[in-house]
């Protein structure tokens, strides 16, 4: 009988580079500078590694395409290198392939990285693809920006409420994380912006606005995991950080071939709801909205962070409109969401995201968060989401205080 | 060559054979021909004489395939329950030399696989000599005749001003006919009013008026003379009198010369959509039987390296489906150009994407993309789109029971949708949306002709066969089906 994974796994040291349009900076160089700084947190060196994990998602031609890379730039000593990728919960794929292999006993300490140089592809968001077989033959050849504003007039109808009142409520998602960001020395965007200039803004893809969309940048996050164990005799004066959960839910194309009242109502990310609920059976979490002291959710677009909060049970069905304008999920807020940036300012290394969200935890856990520290976190959840809401990969991880 | 003639106003004979149905297609589209004179006039103020009215411009997505899709689907819906057994293409512009556009066409009208297909080019009159083959010789089955023009005037040309972008088509056999051959007559001549070169986009045309006296006065007239006397009808006979002219009085000059009343002149639609080249003839006669009363004559002409006319009698059967409505204006000349492929504009690196087909694939899926093939699952009913070994609903996962279901015809509705202006179109913005079908089925597909702010959730929509996708390093073009919103009654475009 499978037991989970809930205290068997913690966090021993974590790092992230800055992230942002770092023209001067190769993928090489922000794997080091992430590891360097979670070598020094954890106090281990690449010698002490056993195996390692790298996800890259987009730019395998630039970074690579096997785990060498990551070997390279860090001079691993030869050990287990994988590479994954899993859309744009790559990083969290890294994190789970590494946590799993601790949990099973296989290695005492393993690294888990995820890295993306978006910034060398010439494009201002996410690059398109070069070509494609099967799909192209008649799927649209959409963007990102395009797939997601679609919740938008599905959430409007079905919940029936003002596409205004809608599009105010994803200004304030903005507005916060741009207010986070700014206390963020490794953010990538870290100007503050008022409501006005998000409904003023240039549309992108309908309703979404440039201020409703994250930014893409160059950035590598890393983990060093070991055992709960491990990570007490290492550092008996520090408190061990473990994972509670670590859920997956890929889409079967119900949400985008069936319809009908049983199926998809195209207003919410039904693995989110998957992920989300077995991963609170996971940790044990009954009530999330109260459980949770801090969350970092895929925020690619406001519109995508605002139908999370009921995909995850941080607001009832329909009302997250009324809790984001009451500020429920501000940094000061009942329950604070990105108070890193997100997505949105933090940025968007794809391969790194899924890491860089764990990275804020581990921060807010420790008290080491700075100018944007929470009053006490002991449990945060991530949520990582790759592909578009019809059709995706989502991972759900909680994690926190050991015993919490 | 004469046939036997019903009389004017008979019982209808279900075993006559003759016209079963026509019908004319135009893009939704009408260029105002005052803003292409805007550009021009600096450099061509003669093009002002012409300048009235609007043009219809096919959108960025049509060709002379999809235009003879939209005529070939309207002509069965106005004969539901005909399975025609030969379908013919003309058009001087069809987009492959090498690949047979009627197998394209007859594949997207869900035609059977039995079925002939064959493509005619070259001329202008190619459908009206086709049409008046398939009445003189009746065959046991129906044969669908389509004709469809996309050209290409060069900027500032007097064509660019008469020619509209169109299609037309007409389905012959026996059964409730709407009109009965009389007689027809073809003559070739090697009269060069007009060429276009192979692979290139516009015409060379010679000096007018010697078109008119020298082709349409002596080849054309004398064409007509022998259709009538082989039918032996008086010119005076003829109730509707249709002719494609480049020049306007052309055909008034003709029915004078012949005798034909000049009340009977069809008129050639300029101002609401230009000439349609290949389409003409039977756009032109499309209009000419909904105008005609009972047991009226109507004699059709195509002129072009020669001419062909034919005369037919007008039965009391009412014309089955509808006409064009009067589409959009278009006001932006550089828009045309763009969808011409006139002018090269700056769209950025996303428009860089390979769009090279795997034939492979694309055969595998043919039925997919041809005909909006899904599968309807036998165990539960479930519609799915595309068709998957296993059933799409949670509570059947039924394997190997999906049976083929087009969802061509099928209503719809929007579930949500976007205009993503960062998406790479010929026309901005990108919109496509989650679509859900009547009776079920749900696809993530593109909208076409859709105006801003138009779409909505629950929006009633109804699918059209469009290019999606250009290989411009290859020269290959890949079509699927897009949806449209439903606006006004049968026959609106």
């Amino acid at each position: 009988m499978a037991s989970g994974i809930r205290d068997k796994v913690a966090i021993l040291g974590m790092g992230c580079s800055r992230f942002g349009e770092r023209w001067d900076v190769d993928a090489d160089g922000l794997m080091l500078e992430a590891f360097n700084e979670a070598a020094a947190d954890a106090g281990v060196t690449a010698s002490q590694l056993q195996a390692a994990w790298l996800g890259v998602c987009l730019e395998e031609n630039n970074v690579g395409k096997t785990a060498g890379p990551l070997a390279n730039a860090l001079r691993l000593p030869r050990i287990a290198a994988t590479r994954v990728e899993n859309a744009c919960a790559t990083g969290t794929e890294a994190l789970r392939g590494a946590a799993y292999a601790v949990a099973a006993g296989a290695y005492d300490i393993v690294l888990a990285m995820g890295v993306e140089k978006l910034k060398d592809t010439g494009y201002g968001g996410l690059p398109v693809r070069t070509r494609g077989v099967a799909n192209d033959l008649w799927l649209p050849n959409s963007t990102a920006p395009g797939a997601f504003a679609q919740l938008a007039s599905a959430y409007a109808a079905k919940h029936r409420v003002n596409a205004g009142d809608l599009k105010r409520a994803m200004a304030h998602v903005s507005v916060k994380s741009h207010a986070n960001a700014a206390l963020n020395p490794k953010a990538h965007l870290r100007n503050a912006i008022t409501e006005d200039d998000v409904l003023k803004a240039a549309t992108i893809a309908a309703p979404l606005g440039l201020y409703d969309c994250c930014g893409v940048s160059d950035g590598a996050a890393c983990a060093i995991l070991t055992t709960p164990e491990i990570a007490r005799a290492l550092h008996p004066d520090r408190e061990v950080v473990t994972i509670k959960a670590l859920e997956l839910s890929v889409s079967n194309g119900e949400e985008q071939s069936f319809s009908g009242p049983a199926g998809w109502d195209g207003a919410s990310i039904q693995t989110a709801r998957e992920a989300g609920a077995r991963a609170y059976a996971s940790a044990g979490i009954t009530d999330p909205r109260r459980q949770i002291q801090m969350a970092e959710v895929h925020d690619c677009f406001s519109i995508t962070e605002a139908v999370l909060m009921e995909d995850l049970g941080f607001s009832a069905e329909g009302r997250v409109i009324h809790d984001v304008l009451d500020g429920v999920f501000d940094r000061g807020g009942a329950l604070p969401v990105q108070p890193d940036g997100g997505l949105k300012c933090f940025g968007h290394p794809i391969g790194a995201s899924g890491l860089r969200m764990v990275y804020e935890i581990w921060l807010q856990v420790h008290g080491r968060a700075g100018q944007r520290q929470l009053p006490r976190v002991d449990l945060g959840l991530t949520h990582n989401l790759g592909g578009h809401p019809h059709q995706n990969v989502c991972a759900v991880a909680i994690v926190g205080r050991q015993g919490a | 060559m004469t046939t036997p003639t019903p009389g004017p106003s008979g019982p209808i004979d279900d075993a006559a054979h003759g016209l079963l149905a026509t019908t004319r297609y135009l893009p939704r589209l009408r260029m105002e021909r005052s803003a292409v004179l805007a550009q021009h006039q600096w450099m061509a103020p003669g093009l002002r004489g012409l300048a009235k009215g609007r043009r219809s411009m096919a959108s960025w997505d049509e060709d002379s395939v999809t235009m003879a899709v939209e005529a070939g689907r309207q002509l069965l819906q106005a004969l539901p329950g005909c399975t025609p057994a030969a379908l013919t293409l003309a058009s001087t512009t069809l987009p492959f030399a090498d690949r047979l556009n009627a197998a394209i066409v007859a594949a997207a009208v869900g035609l059977p696989d039995a079925a002939a297909t064959r493509d005619l080019a070259s001329s202008p009159r190619a459908a009206l000599g086709e049409l008046a083959a398939a009445l003189r010789r009746p065959a046991p089955h129906v044969q669908m005749l389509l004709a469809a023009e996309r050209r290409i005037a060069r900027p500032a040309s007097a064509q660019e001003m008469i020619q509209g972008d169109g299609a037309a088509g007409a389905l012959v056999g026996h059964g409730p006919v709407l009109a009965t051959h009389l007689a027809s007559a073809t003559r070739h001549a090697d009269f060069v009013d007009h060429f276009r070169e192979a692979g290139h986009d516009h015409d060379y045309g010679w000096e007018e008026r010697w078109v008119r006296d020298e082709g349409y006065m002596k080849l054309a007239l004398g064409t007509l003379r022998q259709c009538l006397a082989e039918a032996g009808a008086a010119a005076a006979d003829v109730a509707h009198f249709v002719m494609p002219a480049p020049l306007a009085k052309v055909n008034d000059a003709v029915a004078k010369k012949l005798g034909i009343a000049p009340a009977a002149v069809v008129p050639a639609g300029h101002e609401t959509a230009g000439d349609l080249g290949g389409a003409q003839p039977l756009a032109l006669l499309d209009v000419a039987l909904r105008a005609a009363a009972p047991g009226a004559l109507i004699l059709v002409a195509a002129f072009g390296s020669g001419c062909d006319a034919l005369l037919l009698r007008r039965t009391d059967r009412p014309c089955p489906g509808g006409e064009p409505d009067a589409g959009k204006p278009e006001t932006s000349y550089l828009k045309y150009l763009s969808f011409t492929g006139q002018i090269e504009l700056e769209w950025g690196m996303r428009a860089e994407m390979d769009n090279k087909t795997a034939l492979t694939a694309a055969w595998r899926e043919h039925g997919r993309m041809a005909r909006f093939e899904g599968g309807r699952c036998s165990a539960c009913g479930t519609v799915q789109f595309p068709r998957t070994g296993v059933c799409v609903n949670p509570a059947c996962r039924a394997q190997g029971t999906q049976q083929v279901l087009s969802l061509a015809d099928m209503p719809a509705c929007v579930l949500s949708h976007t205009s993503d202006f960062l998406a790479y179109t010929p026309h901005p913005p990108f919109q496509f949306g989650h679509v859900d079908f009547e009776g079920g089925g749900r696809v993530l597909m593109e909208f076409a002709d859709t105006d801003a702010g138009e779409l909505a959730v629950g929006l009633p929509l109804r699918m059209v066969y469009r290019v999606k996708e250009f290989d411009r390093l290859r020269g290959f073009r890949r079509y699927f089906w897009k949806a449209t919103p439903v606006r006004g009654a049968v026959g609106d475009q």
